[in-house]
Protein backbone atom coordinates (compact mmCIF):
# COMPACT_ATOMS: atom_id res chain seq x y z
CA UNK A 1 0.00 0.00 0.00
CA UNK A 2 1.49 3.31 -1.07
CA UNK A 3 -0.34 5.41 1.51
CA UNK A 4 -1.66 4.03 4.73
CA UNK A 5 -4.91 5.92 5.18
CA UNK A 6 -5.95 3.77 8.06
CA UNK A 7 -2.90 4.69 10.16
CA UNK A 8 -4.21 6.95 12.91
CA UNK A 9 -1.84 9.07 14.99
CA UNK A 10 -0.20 7.36 17.93
CA UNK A 11 0.61 9.52 20.92
CA UNK A 12 2.32 9.83 24.27
CA UNK A 13 2.25 12.49 26.97
CA UNK A 14 3.80 13.34 30.34
CA UNK A 15 2.47 15.90 32.78
CA UNK A 16 5.24 18.53 32.94
CA UNK A 17 4.01 19.75 36.35
CA UNK A 18 4.23 16.44 38.19
CA UNK A 19 7.32 14.71 39.43
CA UNK A 20 7.05 11.01 40.19
CA UNK A 21 9.87 11.17 42.73
CA UNK A 22 7.55 12.97 45.18
CA UNK A 23 4.87 10.34 44.77
CA UNK A 24 3.94 7.78 47.43
CA UNK A 25 2.10 5.31 45.22
CA UNK A 26 2.98 4.86 41.56
CA UNK A 27 0.65 2.57 39.60
CA UNK A 28 0.04 1.65 35.99
CA UNK A 29 -2.77 0.31 33.84
CA UNK A 30 -2.28 -1.40 30.49
CA UNK A 31 -5.14 -1.94 28.07
CA UNK A 32 -4.29 -4.25 25.17
CA UNK A 33 -6.99 -4.21 22.51
CA UNK A 34 -7.21 -5.91 19.19
CA UNK A 35 -6.51 -2.66 17.35
CA UNK A 36 -4.83 -0.34 19.86
CA UNK A 37 -3.01 -0.54 23.19
CA UNK A 38 -2.61 2.05 25.92
CA UNK A 39 -0.47 2.37 29.06
CA UNK A 40 -1.30 4.91 31.78
CA UNK A 41 0.88 5.83 34.77
CA UNK A 42 -0.61 7.43 37.88
CA UNK A 43 1.29 9.10 40.69
CA UNK A 44 -0.86 9.09 43.84
CA UNK A 45 -3.91 8.70 41.66
CA UNK A 46 -3.04 11.65 39.45
CA UNK A 47 -2.52 11.21 35.71
CA UNK A 48 1.22 11.40 35.12
CA UNK A 49 1.95 9.85 31.73
CA UNK A 50 0.37 7.75 29.00
CA UNK A 51 1.03 6.22 25.59
CA UNK A 52 -1.38 5.08 22.88
CA UNK A 53 -0.19 2.81 20.05
CA UNK A 54 -1.38 0.34 17.42
CA UNK A 55 -1.40 -3.23 18.69
CA UNK A 56 -0.43 -4.66 15.32
CA UNK A 57 -0.09 -8.36 14.67
CA UNK A 58 2.50 -8.77 17.43
CA UNK A 59 0.04 -8.60 20.33
CA UNK A 60 2.14 -10.61 22.85
CA UNK A 61 4.69 -7.80 22.92
CA UNK A 62 2.17 -5.01 22.69
CA UNK A 63 1.94 -4.51 26.45
CA UNK A 64 5.66 -4.08 27.03
CA UNK A 65 6.02 -1.90 23.94
CA UNK A 66 3.32 0.55 24.96
CA UNK A 67 4.55 0.55 28.57
CA UNK A 68 8.07 1.35 27.48
CA UNK A 69 6.83 4.18 25.35
CA UNK A 70 4.82 5.59 28.26
CA UNK A 71 7.97 5.44 30.41
CA UNK A 72 10.04 7.39 27.89
CA UNK A 73 10.38 11.04 28.84
CA UNK A 74 9.45 10.42 32.49
CA UNK A 75 12.65 11.67 34.06
CA UNK A 76 14.07 8.22 34.74
CA UNK A 77 10.97 6.34 35.87
CA UNK A 78 11.36 2.61 35.19
CA UNK A 79 9.01 -0.38 35.34
CA UNK A 80 10.51 -1.71 38.56
CA UNK A 81 9.58 1.50 40.38
CA UNK A 82 5.90 1.02 39.56
CA UNK A 83 4.31 -0.61 42.59
CA UNK A 84 1.28 -2.16 40.98
CA UNK A 85 0.11 -2.78 37.43
CA UNK A 86 -3.32 -3.93 36.31
CA UNK A 87 -3.88 -5.34 32.82
CA UNK A 88 -7.13 -5.19 30.86
CA UNK A 89 -8.59 -5.33 27.37
CA UNK A 90 -9.17 -8.04 24.83
CA UNK A 91 -5.58 -9.12 25.24
CA UNK A 92 -5.43 -8.57 28.99
CA UNK A 93 -3.89 -11.97 29.50
CA UNK A 94 -1.00 -10.61 27.47
CA UNK A 95 0.23 -8.12 30.05
CA UNK A 96 2.92 -10.37 31.54
CA UNK A 97 4.17 -7.80 34.08
CA UNK A 98 0.72 -7.05 35.53
CA UNK A 99 -0.06 -8.23 39.06
CA UNK A 100 -3.76 -8.50 38.29
CA UNK A 101 -6.26 -8.25 35.45
CA UNK A 102 -9.62 -6.54 35.63
CA UNK A 103 -12.40 -6.69 33.02
CA UNK A 104 -12.38 -3.97 30.40
CA UNK A 105 -15.97 -3.02 31.20
CA UNK A 106 -15.10 -2.23 34.81
CA UNK A 107 -11.95 -0.36 33.75
CA UNK A 108 -13.78 1.75 31.20
CA UNK A 109 -16.43 2.82 33.67
CA UNK A 110 -13.81 3.70 36.28
CA UNK A 111 -11.69 5.53 33.74
CA UNK A 112 -14.67 7.51 32.46
CA UNK A 113 -15.56 8.49 36.02
CA UNK A 114 -12.05 9.94 36.44
CA UNK A 115 -12.00 11.62 33.05
CA UNK A 116 -15.45 13.17 33.13
CA UNK A 117 -16.46 13.26 36.77
CA UNK A 118 -19.02 11.60 39.07
CA UNK A 119 -22.05 12.80 37.08
CA UNK A 120 -21.37 10.28 34.29
CA UNK A 121 -24.07 7.60 34.03
CA UNK A 122 -23.69 6.30 30.46
CA UNK A 123 -20.38 5.54 28.78
CA UNK A 124 -20.32 4.68 25.11
CA UNK A 125 -16.99 3.14 24.23
CA UNK A 126 -16.39 2.96 20.50
CA UNK A 127 -13.31 0.84 20.14
CA UNK A 128 -11.30 -0.85 17.46
CA UNK A 129 -13.42 -3.95 17.15
CA UNK A 130 -16.33 -3.48 19.50
CA UNK A 131 -18.83 -1.01 20.85
CA UNK A 132 -19.87 -1.02 24.47
CA UNK A 133 -22.66 0.85 26.18
CA UNK A 134 -21.99 0.97 29.95
CA UNK A 135 -24.14 2.29 32.79
CA UNK A 136 -22.29 3.31 35.94
CA UNK A 137 -22.87 5.01 39.27
CA UNK A 138 -21.19 8.08 40.71
CA UNK A 139 -18.16 6.03 41.79
CA UNK A 140 -17.63 4.61 38.32
CA UNK A 141 -18.99 1.19 39.27
CA UNK A 142 -20.73 -0.72 36.47
CA UNK A 143 -24.48 -1.15 36.90
CA UNK A 144 -25.33 -2.51 33.44
CA UNK A 145 -23.76 -2.98 30.03
CA UNK A 146 -24.36 -4.12 26.49
CA UNK A 147 -21.73 -4.92 23.92
CA UNK A 148 -21.52 -5.48 20.21
CA UNK A 149 -18.36 -7.32 19.38
CA UNK A 150 -19.60 -9.49 16.57
CA UNK A 151 -20.01 -6.84 13.92
CA UNK A 152 -17.68 -4.23 12.47
CA UNK A 153 -20.40 -1.61 12.04
CA UNK A 154 -19.64 1.39 14.21
CA UNK A 155 -16.14 0.20 15.13
CA UNK A 156 -12.70 1.52 14.35
CA UNK A 157 -12.04 -1.33 11.93
CA UNK A 158 -15.09 -0.27 9.96
CA UNK A 159 -13.68 3.25 9.77
CA UNK A 160 -10.30 1.94 8.64
CA UNK A 161 -11.97 0.07 5.78
CA UNK A 162 -13.61 3.29 4.65
CA UNK A 163 -10.48 5.37 5.04
CA UNK A 164 -8.78 2.99 2.61
CA UNK A 165 -11.71 2.87 0.21
CA UNK A 166 -11.96 6.64 -0.06
CA UNK A 167 -8.25 7.35 0.19
CA UNK A 168 -8.83 9.70 3.12
CA UNK A 169 -6.61 9.74 6.19
CA UNK A 170 -8.56 8.33 9.11
CA UNK A 171 -7.66 11.37 11.22
CA UNK A 172 -9.46 13.62 8.74
CA UNK A 173 -12.54 11.51 8.08
CA UNK A 174 -14.64 13.18 10.74
CA UNK A 175 -14.03 16.74 9.61
CA UNK A 176 -14.44 15.81 5.96
CA UNK A 177 -17.80 14.14 6.58
CA UNK A 178 -19.10 17.43 7.94
CA UNK A 179 -18.24 19.37 4.82
CA UNK A 180 -21.56 18.70 3.15
CA UNK A 181 -24.18 21.36 2.60
CA UNK A 182 -27.03 18.97 3.01
CA UNK A 183 -26.96 15.71 4.89
CA UNK A 184 -27.38 12.87 2.35
CA UNK A 185 -29.46 9.81 3.22
CA UNK A 186 -27.43 7.19 5.12
CA UNK A 187 -26.13 4.19 3.19
CA UNK A 188 -28.76 1.48 3.45
CA UNK A 189 -26.47 -1.17 4.89
CA UNK A 190 -24.84 -0.92 8.26
CA UNK A 191 -22.76 -3.98 7.37
CA UNK A 192 -19.34 -2.58 6.52
CA UNK A 193 -18.85 -5.04 3.66
CA UNK A 194 -22.14 -4.11 1.99
CA UNK A 195 -21.76 -0.44 2.83
CA UNK A 196 -18.40 -0.56 1.10
CA UNK A 197 -19.95 -1.88 -2.14
CA UNK A 198 -22.70 0.68 -1.83
CA UNK A 199 -20.15 3.46 -1.33
CA UNK A 200 -18.18 2.26 -4.35
CA UNK A 201 -21.35 2.61 -6.41
CA UNK A 202 -21.94 6.12 -5.08
CA UNK A 203 -18.42 7.18 -5.96
CA UNK A 204 -18.86 5.83 -9.48
CA UNK A 205 -22.13 7.73 -9.73
CA UNK A 206 -20.15 10.89 -9.11
CA UNK A 207 -20.69 11.51 -5.41
CA UNK A 208 -17.82 13.52 -3.88
CA UNK A 209 -15.89 11.89 -1.04
CA UNK A 210 -17.40 14.09 1.66
CA UNK A 211 -20.90 13.09 0.63
CA UNK A 212 -20.08 9.37 0.68
CA UNK A 213 -18.41 9.82 4.06
CA UNK A 214 -21.41 11.67 5.40
CA UNK A 215 -23.73 8.87 4.21
CA UNK A 216 -21.56 6.18 5.77
CA UNK A 217 -20.99 8.05 9.03
CA UNK A 218 -24.73 8.59 9.32
CA UNK A 219 -25.40 4.87 8.99
CA UNK A 220 -22.74 4.03 11.57
CA UNK A 221 -24.13 6.55 14.03
CA UNK A 222 -27.60 5.03 13.62
CA UNK A 223 -26.24 1.57 14.32
CA UNK A 224 -24.67 2.75 17.55
CA UNK A 225 -27.82 4.61 18.57
CA UNK A 226 -29.74 1.33 18.45
CA UNK A 227 -27.24 -0.18 20.89
CA UNK A 228 -27.81 2.72 23.29
CA UNK A 229 -31.56 2.54 22.88
CA UNK A 230 -31.51 -1.09 23.95
CA UNK A 231 -29.81 -0.28 27.24
CA UNK A 232 -31.30 3.16 27.73
CA UNK A 233 -29.50 6.49 27.83
CA UNK A 234 -29.11 8.23 31.16
CA UNK A 235 -27.24 11.51 31.41
CA UNK A 236 -24.51 12.54 31.79
CA UNK A 237 -23.41 10.83 28.63
CA UNK A 238 -19.81 10.42 27.49
CA UNK A 239 -18.03 8.78 24.58
CA UNK A 240 -14.66 7.06 24.88
CA UNK A 241 -12.45 5.14 22.47
CA UNK A 242 -10.85 6.10 19.21
CA UNK A 243 -14.04 6.98 17.36
CA UNK A 244 -14.82 9.63 19.99
CA UNK A 245 -12.19 11.62 18.10
CA UNK A 246 -14.29 11.51 14.93
CA UNK A 247 -16.37 14.67 15.06
CA UNK A 248 -18.56 13.48 12.22
CA UNK A 249 -19.73 10.45 14.22
CA UNK A 250 -20.04 12.32 17.52
CA UNK A 251 -22.15 15.17 16.14
CA UNK A 252 -24.49 12.83 14.26
CA UNK A 253 -24.84 10.62 17.32
CA UNK A 254 -25.69 13.58 19.53
CA UNK A 255 -28.23 14.75 16.99
CA UNK A 256 -29.99 11.36 16.80
CA UNK A 257 -29.97 10.94 20.57
CA UNK A 258 -30.95 14.52 21.31
CA UNK A 259 -28.26 14.50 23.99
CA UNK A 260 -24.85 16.11 24.05
CA UNK A 261 -21.87 14.15 25.28
CA UNK A 262 -19.60 15.81 27.86
CA UNK A 263 -16.52 17.35 26.33
CA UNK A 264 -13.33 15.34 26.54
CA UNK A 265 -10.40 16.89 28.36
CA UNK A 266 -8.20 13.83 28.00
CA UNK A 267 -7.32 11.50 25.14
CA UNK A 268 -10.49 9.42 24.80
CA UNK A 269 -8.57 6.25 24.06
CA UNK A 270 -6.97 5.96 27.50
CA UNK A 271 -10.19 5.31 29.47
CA UNK A 272 -9.57 1.58 29.88
CA UNK A 273 -5.93 1.85 30.88
CA UNK A 274 -6.75 4.76 33.19
CA UNK A 275 -9.42 2.76 34.98
CA UNK A 276 -6.98 -0.14 35.26
CA UNK A 277 -4.35 2.15 36.81
CA UNK A 278 -6.95 3.36 39.34
CA UNK A 279 -7.79 -0.21 40.29
CA UNK A 280 -4.05 -0.75 40.63
CA UNK A 281 -3.93 2.14 43.14
CA UNK A 282 -6.74 0.58 45.22
CA UNK A 283 -4.94 -2.75 45.21
CA UNK A 284 -1.57 -1.19 46.05
CA UNK A 285 -3.13 0.66 49.03
CA UNK A 286 -4.82 -2.51 50.23
CA UNK A 287 -1.52 -4.32 50.16
CA UNK A 288 0.21 -1.53 52.05
CA UNK A 289 -2.42 -1.51 54.79
CA UNK A 290 -2.18 -5.31 55.12
CA UNK A 291 1.51 -5.05 55.78
CA UNK A 292 0.98 -2.67 58.70
CA UNK B 1 -46.42 -22.77 -23.45
CA UNK B 2 -43.27 -20.85 -22.65
CA UNK B 3 -42.69 -19.37 -19.22
CA UNK B 4 -39.61 -17.63 -17.93
CA UNK B 5 -38.29 -17.20 -14.41
CA UNK B 6 -35.85 -14.34 -13.79
CA UNK B 7 -33.85 -14.26 -10.56
CA UNK B 8 -32.29 -10.82 -10.09
CA UNK B 9 -29.69 -11.37 -7.44
CA UNK B 10 -27.21 -9.07 -5.77
CA UNK B 11 -24.44 -10.21 -8.06
CA UNK B 12 -25.92 -12.23 -10.91
CA UNK B 13 -29.09 -12.50 -12.97
CA UNK B 14 -30.38 -15.96 -13.80
CA UNK B 15 -32.99 -16.80 -16.41
CA UNK B 16 -34.72 -20.14 -16.87
CA UNK B 17 -37.15 -20.86 -19.70
CA UNK B 18 -39.64 -23.65 -19.47
CA UNK B 19 -41.54 -25.16 -22.35
CA UNK B 20 -44.56 -26.95 -20.92
CA UNK B 21 -42.70 -27.28 -17.67
CA UNK B 22 -39.41 -28.53 -19.09
CA UNK B 23 -36.22 -26.48 -19.06
CA UNK B 24 -35.35 -25.42 -22.60
CA UNK B 25 -32.90 -22.58 -22.02
CA UNK B 26 -30.96 -20.95 -19.25
CA UNK B 27 -28.55 -18.07 -18.84
CA UNK B 28 -26.55 -16.43 -16.09
CA UNK B 29 -24.83 -13.07 -16.31
CA UNK B 30 -23.11 -10.80 -13.84
CA UNK B 31 -25.44 -7.89 -13.11
CA UNK B 32 -24.14 -4.47 -14.17
CA UNK B 33 -25.13 -1.07 -12.78
CA UNK B 34 -28.00 -0.69 -15.18
CA UNK B 35 -30.59 -3.39 -14.64
CA UNK B 36 -32.38 -2.80 -17.93
CA UNK B 37 -29.13 -3.05 -19.90
CA UNK B 38 -28.12 -6.18 -18.03
CA UNK B 39 -31.46 -7.87 -18.72
CA UNK B 40 -31.32 -6.86 -22.38
CA UNK B 41 -27.96 -8.57 -22.66
CA UNK B 42 -29.17 -11.64 -20.79
CA UNK B 43 -32.10 -12.01 -23.18
CA UNK B 44 -29.88 -11.42 -26.19
CA UNK B 45 -27.67 -14.29 -25.03
CA UNK B 46 -30.70 -16.53 -24.66
CA UNK B 47 -31.85 -15.67 -28.13
CA UNK B 48 -28.43 -16.46 -29.55
CA UNK B 49 -28.40 -19.73 -27.65
CA UNK B 50 -31.93 -20.98 -28.30
CA UNK B 51 -33.67 -18.64 -30.72
CA UNK B 52 -36.21 -17.77 -28.01
CA UNK B 53 -37.12 -14.12 -27.49
CA UNK B 54 -38.57 -12.36 -24.49
CA UNK B 55 -41.73 -11.62 -26.48
CA UNK B 56 -42.26 -15.34 -27.02
CA UNK B 57 -42.87 -15.82 -23.33
CA UNK B 58 -46.40 -16.24 -22.20
CA UNK B 59 -45.51 -15.45 -18.63
CA UNK B 60 -42.43 -13.96 -17.00
CA UNK B 61 -42.07 -14.16 -13.24
CA UNK B 62 -39.32 -12.41 -11.35
CA UNK B 63 -37.69 -13.17 -8.05
CA UNK B 64 -34.56 -12.11 -6.20
CA UNK B 65 -33.49 -8.85 -4.56
CA UNK B 66 -34.28 -6.85 -7.69
CA UNK B 67 -37.60 -8.49 -8.56
CA UNK B 68 -39.71 -5.38 -8.06
CA UNK B 69 -37.68 -3.37 -10.55
CA UNK B 70 -37.67 -6.11 -13.18
CA UNK B 71 -38.74 -4.87 -16.58
CA UNK B 72 -40.61 -7.47 -18.73
CA UNK B 73 -41.88 -9.43 -15.72
CA UNK B 74 -45.60 -9.56 -15.10
CA UNK B 75 -45.37 -10.94 -11.57
CA UNK B 76 -42.92 -11.36 -8.76
CA UNK B 77 -42.55 -13.98 -6.07
CA UNK B 78 -40.34 -13.88 -3.01
CA UNK B 79 -36.96 -15.61 -2.88
CA UNK B 80 -38.37 -17.84 -0.17
CA UNK B 81 -41.22 -19.07 -2.39
CA UNK B 82 -38.93 -19.46 -5.38
CA UNK B 83 -36.40 -21.49 -3.42
CA UNK B 84 -39.13 -23.73 -2.00
CA UNK B 85 -40.82 -24.30 -5.36
CA UNK B 86 -37.62 -24.92 -7.25
CA UNK B 87 -36.10 -27.28 -4.70
CA UNK B 88 -39.28 -29.30 -4.29
CA UNK B 89 -39.67 -29.64 -8.03
CA UNK B 90 -36.14 -31.02 -8.31
CA UNK B 91 -36.60 -33.47 -5.46
CA UNK B 92 -39.92 -34.16 -3.83
CA UNK B 93 -38.36 -35.45 -0.60
CA UNK B 94 -36.76 -32.10 0.23
CA UNK B 95 -37.96 -30.56 3.49
CA UNK B 96 -35.16 -28.04 4.23
CA UNK B 97 -33.83 -25.71 1.57
CA UNK B 98 -30.64 -23.76 2.22
CA UNK B 99 -30.08 -20.94 -0.27
CA UNK B 100 -26.73 -19.13 -0.05
CA UNK B 101 -26.27 -16.22 -2.42
CA UNK B 102 -23.82 -13.42 -2.95
CA UNK B 103 -25.25 -11.14 -0.28
CA UNK B 104 -28.12 -13.01 1.33
CA UNK B 105 -28.80 -16.45 2.70
CA UNK B 106 -32.03 -18.22 3.60
CA UNK B 107 -33.19 -21.41 5.24
CA UNK B 108 -36.66 -22.53 4.14
CA UNK B 109 -38.72 -25.30 5.64
CA UNK B 110 -41.31 -26.91 3.37
CA UNK B 111 -43.92 -29.52 4.05
CA UNK B 112 -44.95 -32.51 1.97
CA UNK B 113 -47.07 -30.45 -0.36
CA UNK B 114 -44.32 -27.86 -0.89
CA UNK B 115 -45.88 -25.20 1.29
CA UNK B 116 -43.45 -22.96 3.17
CA UNK B 117 -43.90 -23.62 6.89
CA UNK B 118 -41.00 -21.57 8.25
CA UNK B 119 -38.00 -19.60 7.09
CA UNK B 120 -35.02 -17.63 8.36
CA UNK B 121 -33.07 -14.97 6.49
CA UNK B 122 -29.63 -13.50 6.86
CA UNK B 123 -29.80 -10.30 4.91
CA UNK B 124 -28.04 -7.51 6.76
CA UNK B 125 -24.71 -9.09 7.27
CA UNK B 126 -21.99 -10.31 4.93
CA UNK B 127 -21.11 -13.25 7.17
CA UNK B 128 -22.60 -16.45 5.82
CA UNK B 129 -22.84 -15.15 2.25
CA UNK B 130 -20.74 -15.20 -0.88
CA UNK B 131 -19.45 -11.75 0.04
CA UNK B 132 -17.63 -13.32 2.98
CA UNK B 133 -15.79 -15.87 0.85
CA UNK B 134 -14.90 -13.22 -1.69
CA UNK B 135 -13.42 -10.95 0.96
CA UNK B 136 -11.47 -13.81 2.51
CA UNK B 137 -10.17 -15.05 -0.85
CA UNK B 138 -8.89 -11.54 -1.53
CA UNK B 139 -7.25 -11.31 1.88
CA UNK B 140 -5.61 -14.71 1.45
CA UNK B 141 -4.56 -13.76 -2.10
CA UNK B 142 -6.12 -16.87 -3.63
CA UNK B 143 -8.49 -16.73 -6.63
CA UNK B 144 -12.06 -17.32 -5.47
CA UNK B 145 -12.58 -20.49 -7.48
CA UNK B 146 -9.45 -22.05 -5.94
CA UNK B 147 -10.42 -21.38 -2.34
CA UNK B 148 -12.71 -24.40 -2.07
CA UNK B 149 -10.29 -26.99 -3.51
CA UNK B 150 -7.48 -25.47 -1.41
CA UNK B 151 -9.43 -25.99 1.79
CA UNK B 152 -9.79 -29.69 1.04
CA UNK B 153 -6.03 -29.99 1.44
CA UNK B 154 -6.25 -28.87 5.04
CA UNK B 155 -4.68 -31.16 7.61
CA UNK B 156 -6.15 -29.62 10.72
CA UNK B 157 -9.12 -27.62 11.85
CA UNK B 158 -8.21 -24.15 13.03
CA UNK B 159 -11.05 -22.17 14.44
CA UNK B 160 -11.87 -18.64 13.50
CA UNK B 161 -13.64 -16.84 16.32
CA UNK B 162 -14.89 -13.97 14.19
CA UNK B 163 -17.91 -14.29 11.96
CA UNK B 164 -17.87 -10.71 10.77
CA UNK B 165 -16.00 -10.54 7.48
CA UNK B 166 -14.07 -7.47 8.58
CA UNK B 167 -12.86 -9.06 11.82
CA UNK B 168 -12.26 -12.38 10.13
CA UNK B 169 -9.92 -10.58 7.77
CA UNK B 170 -7.84 -9.29 10.70
CA UNK B 171 -7.88 -12.76 12.21
CA UNK B 172 -6.73 -14.17 8.90
CA UNK B 173 -3.79 -11.77 8.84
CA UNK B 174 -2.80 -12.93 12.33
CA UNK B 175 -3.06 -16.57 11.22
CA UNK B 176 -0.78 -15.88 8.28
CA UNK B 177 1.60 -14.11 10.66
CA UNK B 178 1.54 -17.18 12.92
CA UNK B 179 2.44 -19.36 9.94
CA UNK B 180 -0.85 -21.26 9.76
CA UNK B 181 -0.93 -23.01 6.38
CA UNK B 182 -3.08 -21.59 3.59
CA UNK B 183 -5.15 -24.80 3.26
CA UNK B 184 -5.88 -24.73 7.01
CA UNK B 185 -6.87 -21.06 6.81
CA UNK B 186 -9.06 -21.83 3.79
CA UNK B 187 -10.81 -24.54 5.76
CA UNK B 188 -11.30 -22.17 8.71
CA UNK B 189 -12.97 -19.71 6.34
CA UNK B 190 -15.48 -22.27 5.12
CA UNK B 191 -16.10 -23.56 8.64
CA UNK B 192 -16.91 -19.98 9.67
CA UNK B 193 -19.54 -19.50 6.97
CA UNK B 194 -20.94 -22.98 7.58
CA UNK B 195 -21.26 -22.06 11.29
CA UNK B 196 -23.35 -19.07 10.46
CA UNK B 197 -25.53 -20.98 8.00
CA UNK B 198 -26.05 -23.81 10.46
CA UNK B 199 -27.27 -21.37 13.17
CA UNK B 200 -29.76 -20.07 10.66
CA UNK B 201 -30.90 -23.58 9.71
CA UNK B 202 -31.37 -24.53 13.37
CA UNK B 203 -33.76 -21.60 13.72
CA UNK B 204 -36.16 -23.32 11.34
CA UNK B 205 -35.25 -26.81 12.47
CA UNK B 206 -33.38 -29.33 10.36
CA UNK B 207 -35.42 -31.97 8.58
CA UNK B 208 -34.17 -34.26 5.84
CA UNK B 209 -33.90 -34.22 2.94
CA UNK B 210 -31.72 -31.10 2.88
CA UNK B 211 -30.98 -29.30 -0.38
CA UNK B 212 -28.37 -26.57 -0.85
CA UNK B 213 -28.86 -24.04 -3.64
CA UNK B 214 -27.41 -20.71 -4.72
CA UNK B 215 -24.05 -19.77 -6.16
CA UNK B 216 -22.05 -20.51 -3.03
CA UNK B 217 -23.08 -24.18 -3.36
CA UNK B 218 -20.47 -24.38 -6.12
CA UNK B 219 -17.81 -23.97 -3.47
CA UNK B 220 -16.72 -27.51 -2.58
CA UNK B 221 -15.00 -26.25 0.56
CA UNK B 222 -18.22 -24.73 1.85
CA UNK B 223 -20.28 -27.81 0.97
CA UNK B 224 -17.79 -30.02 2.82
CA UNK B 225 -17.82 -27.83 5.94
CA UNK B 226 -21.61 -27.62 5.86
CA UNK B 227 -22.11 -31.38 5.59
CA UNK B 228 -19.66 -31.91 8.41
CA UNK B 229 -21.45 -29.48 10.71
CA UNK B 230 -24.98 -30.49 9.86
CA UNK B 231 -24.09 -34.16 10.10
CA UNK B 232 -26.57 -34.95 7.35
CA UNK B 233 -26.42 -35.57 3.65
CA UNK B 234 -26.88 -32.43 1.63
CA UNK B 235 -28.18 -32.58 -1.93
CA UNK B 236 -26.51 -30.08 -4.23
CA UNK B 237 -28.29 -29.99 -7.60
CA UNK B 238 -26.43 -29.36 -10.82
CA UNK B 239 -27.04 -25.73 -11.81
CA UNK B 240 -27.53 -24.85 -8.15
CA UNK B 241 -27.64 -21.10 -8.95
CA UNK B 242 -30.68 -21.51 -11.18
CA UNK B 243 -33.02 -23.09 -8.68
CA UNK B 244 -34.56 -19.75 -7.67
CA UNK B 245 -35.24 -18.80 -11.28
CA UNK B 246 -36.59 -22.31 -11.89
CA UNK B 247 -38.96 -21.95 -8.97
CA UNK B 248 -40.14 -18.58 -10.31
CA UNK B 249 -40.74 -20.06 -13.77
CA UNK B 250 -42.85 -22.80 -12.18
CA UNK B 251 -44.93 -20.33 -10.20
CA UNK B 252 -48.03 -20.15 -12.39
CA UNK B 253 -48.34 -23.94 -12.33
CA UNK B 254 -48.65 -23.91 -8.56
CA UNK B 255 -51.48 -21.41 -8.47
Amino acid sequence: MAEEYWRWTESRWTDPDLSWQDGRIITAGVDVGSVSSQAVILVDGRLYAYANTRTGSDSPNSAINVMNWALEDTDGLTLDKIQYTVGTGYGRVNVPFAQRTVTEIACHARGANFMYGPTVRTVLDMGGQDCKAIHCDDKGKVTNFLMNDKCAAGTGRGMEVFADLLGVSINEMGELSLQVEEEPPPVSSTCVVFAKSEAGGLLRAGWPKEKVLAAYTSAMARRVVSLLERIGLEEDFVITGGIAKNKGVVLRLEKELGVKALEAKYDTQIAGALGAALFAKDLAEKEKSKKK
Amino acid sequence: MLTAGIDIGAKTIKIIILDHGRITAKNLIVAGYDLRESLKKAWADIEAQSGLKVDDMEKIIATGAGRKEAPYASEAITDISAAAKGAKALNNSVRTVIDVGAEEARAVKVDQSGRVVDFAINEKCAAGTGAFTEAMARALEVPLEELGPLSLQSTQAVSMSAQCAVFAESELVTMVHNKTSKPDIARAIHDAIADRIVSMVRRVGLEEKVMLIGGVARNIGFVTSLKRELETEVIVPEDCEYVGAYGAALAPAGK
